[in-house]
């Protein structure tokens, strides 16, 4: 049991004397990406390697979580302190483990899978929240305690009140990172400020949105930032049980998170009267069925309460009506995670990154027509070209940029005319996208607009509840709209039903599905009318 | 929670001076002032679940509209009721309910006892402006005295609601998502193999439509008694 900060400090001093004592380390990437291509079986492959060598003593061989060039998989860094550097390698196979043995023996490098970690994939980034991804073992808390894990709880157990925990909070200016972006503090005051004996503090794992990873990566390689950060957030607005909700499709993150909690109440970081506080704080985890609805707050509340996951009309806010009808904080993955490091380095630091009005970093999912598929963090600010061009190294192919998909099944699509705009929430709500939960998909100019703006639709209407009749009804009729387009058999008239309609779903809509499940119809009729046009025949 | 006191709030609806009590909605207090505003889903005594969107009005201040079955009332609020905007969107709403399934009222056996029908004819409606999707559903004749048609259910949950919430058998539920979202009996099996139905009749009451209706009557016989309903719940309170 740990219940002082001398005595976290002390389990990170013993984790760092037992890593100086082994002074080399290899950490494959273990998270799902490079799991697909059998990272496991290469970890295993190179402990026994590096045991048969007898080089145990010398180096460790660990799984880290997403190194972020996922395209590159399998990523494999070798530390050593000795040098004090670190090498990435990438694409490494079962062939490479004989070289790479003999880069720790002879602290060398093999150059022939080197990655150049000078390429601005990495310079450009400035990573806050994926800190320790690749760099600690997630399945070990003392990993993460010796890099600074639980030091923020600790703090704000002892020297803050809940109210310095949330004008911390609010004067980082750190807003929702689900996509919303809807200023944290504000939402935690006002859990803080409704008089309840019960309050909850809930997590929302559920990412559905199709190309992005964010949330999956974050949870597979750092658990416990998402853990230290949930019981800050219970700290300040007075609640004492947290829900992580978390799609069943993400095993890797569910098993993480799991053994974190576990290992937390172990060391007595959750539980009861933590750190000899008066502060009471459990989590538990909660498996949603895959429904990309449930993402939606209201609907993930009913799914945890065990219904069906609809959603229902808002006001009552969660603030005020929330899981059981408890007062509720719902925050997302990456909200969670930035809380720690806000609590450590201050807001004034926070405030420093990013742009006036969106503080900080945001993690993106690069996916698509792109050259360096991966997880990236990057300030809010950065332009959508350095990030496509510089950090993605560019379309795939060769071919030209024709847009952008960001924010998700519910965003927009960009076109090339806005590469030098700067990236935050509220210049993306201005050329009618949104942030999403950071999902970026790239569109090559092979690309058919109108297709895309189906492929989304379509994904929309199966994954509709079906409760609401514009979103149930009309994400069906925009669908068979947009395949008529497609086959070329729509007229005028169709052109002006599906911008009505558009709009119709997107106003009289339930939830946040309808409301936005018209977005990249609205956006692609924006900039790529021609394309609908086209699908138009002569009478 | 706190329990908040209820108070009186005044506001305007289509600019006449209304009030309420807090606890309050705005169609419940509309209704009580005699302004319509037209709903499918609604029924008094039930749970509010703003669904069918077809009681969307417009909040001053706000930037979407908002179903008055949920909103609650607030002092000083500024309610629209009806602009041509929102007749807009109920045409489309009611539009796109007529082409989900087959509604075609010639051959409907509650033709002339259907509040869809009747929304039809209040917001003179006379064509689809959304192209029909027909679709296909197994009708189910199997219980005794009742009879479910799916093929002319507009998915209010009415009838999931009363059997929940008045009956307490929970006999209905949802199953399946989007348009594919259907009426079942228990886990999905034949009306007559329902072990929690009571055959009380009251899911056929409050249908809107002609989507559950009483076998062996004439087509003139067949009426809605909602009111049945309201009757329950006040003569329960009376209990109390």
């Amino acid at each position: 049991m740990i219940t002082s900060i001398q005595e976290l400090q002390k389990v990170a001093e013993n984790r760092k004397c037992s890593e100086e004592n082994i002074p080399q380390e290899l950490r494959v990437c273990i998270g799902s990406s490079c799991l697909s291509q059998g990272s496991d079986a290469i970890q295993k492959d190179l402990e026994e390697a590096v045991k048969a060598k007898g080089l145990q003593n010398r180096c460790r061989v660990k799984g880290v979580g997403c190194n972020g060039l996922c395209a590159n998989g399998t990523l494999v860094s070798h530390c050593d302190s000795s040098k004090k550097e670190q090498t990435l390698y990438e694409k490494v196979t079962a062939s490479d483990i004989k070289e790479l043995v003999k880069c720790v023996e002879d602290h060398s490098v093999y150059k022939e899978k080197r990655c150049d970690t000078n390429q601005p994939f990495f310079t450009k980034q400035n990573k806050v929240v994926l800190q320790n991804a690749g760099v600690i073992d997630p399945n070990e808390i003392e990993d993460y305690i010796a890099h600074g894990g639980y030091s923020a709880l600790f703090h704000v157990l002892k020297e803050m009140s809940c109210t310095d925990v949330i004008d911390e909070v609010k004067s980082s200016g750190l807003r929702g990172r689900g996509g919303g972006g809807f200023p944290t503090g504000l939402k935690w005051e006002s859990v803080y400020k409704v008089q309840s004996d019960q309050k909850y503090i809930v997590c929302n794992g559920d990412e559905g949105d199709p190309g992005a990873f964010m949330d999956r990566a974050l949870m597979e390689a750092d658990p416990h930032k998402i853990i230290e950060g949930m019981a800050i957030a219970g700290y300040a607005c007075g609640a004492n049980m947290g829900y992580i909700y978390v799609r069943a499709e993400y095993p890797l993150a569910v098993e993480k998170l799991d053994h974190a909690i576990k290992q937390a109440k172990r060391l007595g970081l959750l539980g009861n009267k933590i750190a000899h506080s008066g502060f009471d704080f459990d989590i538990e985890i909660r498996l949603g069925g895959g429904a990309f609805v449930c993402g939606e707050a209201t609907a993930l509340i009913t799914s945890i309460e065990g219904n069906r996951g609809n959603p229902r009309q808002k006001p009552p806010h969660l603030s005020d009506y929330g899981l059981w009808g408890e007062p509720t904080i719902l925050n997302n993955v990456e909200t969670l995670a930035n809380v720690p490091t806000i609590i450590k380095k201050g807001a004034q630091w926070f405030k420093s990154v990013g742009t006036t009005a969106s503080s900080g970093t945001k993690i993106f999912a690069l996916t698509g027509h792109i050259k360096n598929t991966g997880l990236v963090e990057v300030p809010m600010g950065i332009t959508l070209r350095e990030l496509i061009y510089e950090i993605g190294g560019g379309v795939s192919d060769g071919r030209e940029l024709k847009a952008i998909q960001t924010g998700g099944p519910s965003g927009g699509c960009i076109p090339v005319e806005y590469l030098d705009l700067p990236i935050d929430y509220d210049s993306l709500k201005s050329i009618g996208t949104i942030m999403g939960s950071g999902g970026m998909i790239v569109i090559d100019d092979s690309s058919n607009m109108v297709e895309i703006a189906h492929f989304f639709m379509d994904f929309c209407k199966s994954e509709s509840c079906g409760k609401c009749t514009p979103c149930r009804v009309g994400t069906t009729q925009l669908t068979l709209l947009l395949e008529k387009f497609i086959n070329k058999e729509a007229s005028k008239a169709d052109l002006e039903l599906l911008k009505q309609m558009s709009e119709i779903v997107k106003s009289a809509s339930l939830c946040g599905l309808g409301q936005t499940a018209p977005n990249p119809v609205l956006s692609t009729v924006r900039y790529f009318e021609n394309e609908y046009l086209e699908g138009i025949k002569d009478d | 929670m706190i329990k908040q006191k209820v108070r009186v709030k005044t506001f305007k609806i289509d600019d006449i001076t209304v009030t309420g009590q807090s606890d309050q909605t705005v169609l419940e207090v509309a209704r009580e002032h005699n302004i319509y505003i037209p709903t499918l889903c609604y029924l008094e005594g039930l749970s509010c679940v703003g669904s069918c969107r077809m009681c969307l009005v417009e909040i001053k201040g706000c930037r979407e509209l908002a179903p008055a079955c949920t909103s609650k009332i607030k002092e000083g609020m500024e309610v629209v009721t009806t602009s041509p905007d929102i007749q807009a969107h109920r045409n489309m709403i009611l539009s796109m309910l007529f082409s989900e399934r087959t509604h075609t009222c010639s051959v409907c056996v509650v033709n002339g006892n259907c509040e869809l029908q009747d929304k039809t004819v209040e917001l003179g409606l006379e064509h689809s402006l959304v192209p029909y999707l027909e679709q296909r559903f197994e009708i189910d004749a199997s219980h005794k005295n009742f009879v479910h048609d799916p093929n002319r259910c507009i998915l209010c949950t009415r009838c999931v609601r009363v059997c929940d919430e008045i009956e307490g058998a929970h006999a209905l539920d949802l199953v399946d998502r989007g348009i594919n979202t259907r009426i079942i009996h228990d886990m999905d099996e034949p009306w007559a193999d329902s072990q929690s139905c009571t055959s009380c009749g009251k899911c056929v009451y409050v249908c809107p439509t002609g989507a559950l209706y009483e076998k062996d009557i004439s087509t003139e016989e067949k009426l809605k008694k909602t009111d049945i309903i309201l009757n329950l719940i006040k003569s329960r309170k009376k209990d109390d």
